[in-house]
């Protein structure tokens, strides 16, 4: 089989299920996983019930992907959660969901994926990160602190994984208009939007626009990088 | 047990080697060093190496085990060494498996 294989997280909707159409449609046979089942279908795609965090789901994923394809192309690590709100009104269980998906999730899958990818000296890691780091977010701590932590785990990544011809890239999108941030007050997405030096929401095509620059073959000398939309520094 | 874990990983082995500089010497059967004072791995043919037994083991045996985790790192006597303690530690994870 010559079509490559790609692995996404959270493509049950929002970012992770346009990622897993655009790449489909570009030829790809696509990968998604999500807690719970996909109310959609598609030919060259499929499916996988699994927590990000639990780390037999995740190797069980990994086995299918091993015994079907015995390749690993690419890897969008997209699933995530958010918590927002005032720090001294977050709970413990919504830091360690926080952590556990964003953080423990993005490394289980970026640990199996390099397992697989290096098997053909080739692979591309990207890891969806966030704006509210750089912002440094009110209401975002530990949002924000656990893409912090992705942000490094990419570029420690990315030098480890350098030599078996594996890139590992972040991407820091700007508001888009996904569940992630329907809990946020009209007014404070304006006022996040005011501090951008291109002044709109992000959209999907924005997204899958620096996705196919890290997945390119031609960007083999582009790793450790994060990209943030919108001017966003 | 322990015979068939030894050629599974002589057979990994041998296949890493295609792509290793210098190759491991694998004449030495259950003796052939690995990784340490007297093996010719480095860290990244370790890895390397590792991963491919565990997928091997995986295939003939239907068991994921982790063959480097705390315990493997902290034990006296590396079971990295060489063939016949990568065997056997990895006979020792599947018999806990089992259990």
């Amino acid at each position: 089989m010559d079509s490559p294989v790609t692995l996404i997280t959270g493509t049950r909707k929002g970012i992770g299920k346009f990622l897993a159409q655009h790449y489909v449609e570009r030829g790809h046979f696509v990968i998604g996983c999500s807690r719970s089942e996909a109310d959609w279908q598609l030919a060259h795609y499929q499916h996988y019930v699994a927590d990000v965090s639990d780390e037999s789901a995740v190797k069980n994923v990994f086995s299918e992907i091993r015994k079907k394809f015995d390749r690993l192309d690419h890897l969008i690590n997209n699933a995530g959660v958010a918590s927002m709100n005032h720090s001294l009104l977050t709970p413990l269980r919504s830091v360690r969901q926080v952590l556990e998906t964003n953080v423990v999730g993005t490394f289980l899958f970026c640990r199996e994926a390099a397992k697989l990818m290096q098997q053909r000296r080739y692979g591309r890691i990207v890891n969806l990160v966030t704006v509210a780091t750089p912002l440094k977010l009110e209401g975002e701590a530990i949002y924000a602190a656990s893409k912090a932590a992705v942000n490094t785990l990419t570029q420690v990544l990315a030098r480890e994984l350098a030599e078996m011809g594996i890139t590992v890239n972040a991407l820091g999108p700007t508001p888009t208009d996904t569940d992630l941030i329907r809990a946020v007050s009209r007014d404070k997405l304006e006022r996040l939007i005011r501090r951008q030096p291109i002044q709109r929401y992000a959209s999907f095509e924005d997204i899958a626009n620096v996705t196919d620059f890290y997945l390119d073959r031609k960007s083999e000398f582009i790793t450790g990088q994060t990209l943030f939309l919108g001017g966003i520094s | 047990m322990k015979e068939k874990l030894c050629k599974l990983i002589i057979d990994v082995a041998g296949d890493l080697n295609e792509n290793l500089d210098p190759p491991i010497r694998l004449d030495g059967g259950e003796d052939a060093p690995l990784y340490g004072p007297d093996g010719r791995l480095s860290s990244l043919g370790l890895v390397s190496l590792i991963i491919a037994v565990e997928q091997a083991i995986e295939e003939q045996f239907g068991v994921a085990i982790t063959l480097a985790d705390e315990r493997s790192f902290s034990l006296s006597q590396s079971p990295f060494r060489n063939v016949g303690a990568l065997a056997d530690y990895a006979n020792t994870l599947l018999i806990e498996h089992q259990g």
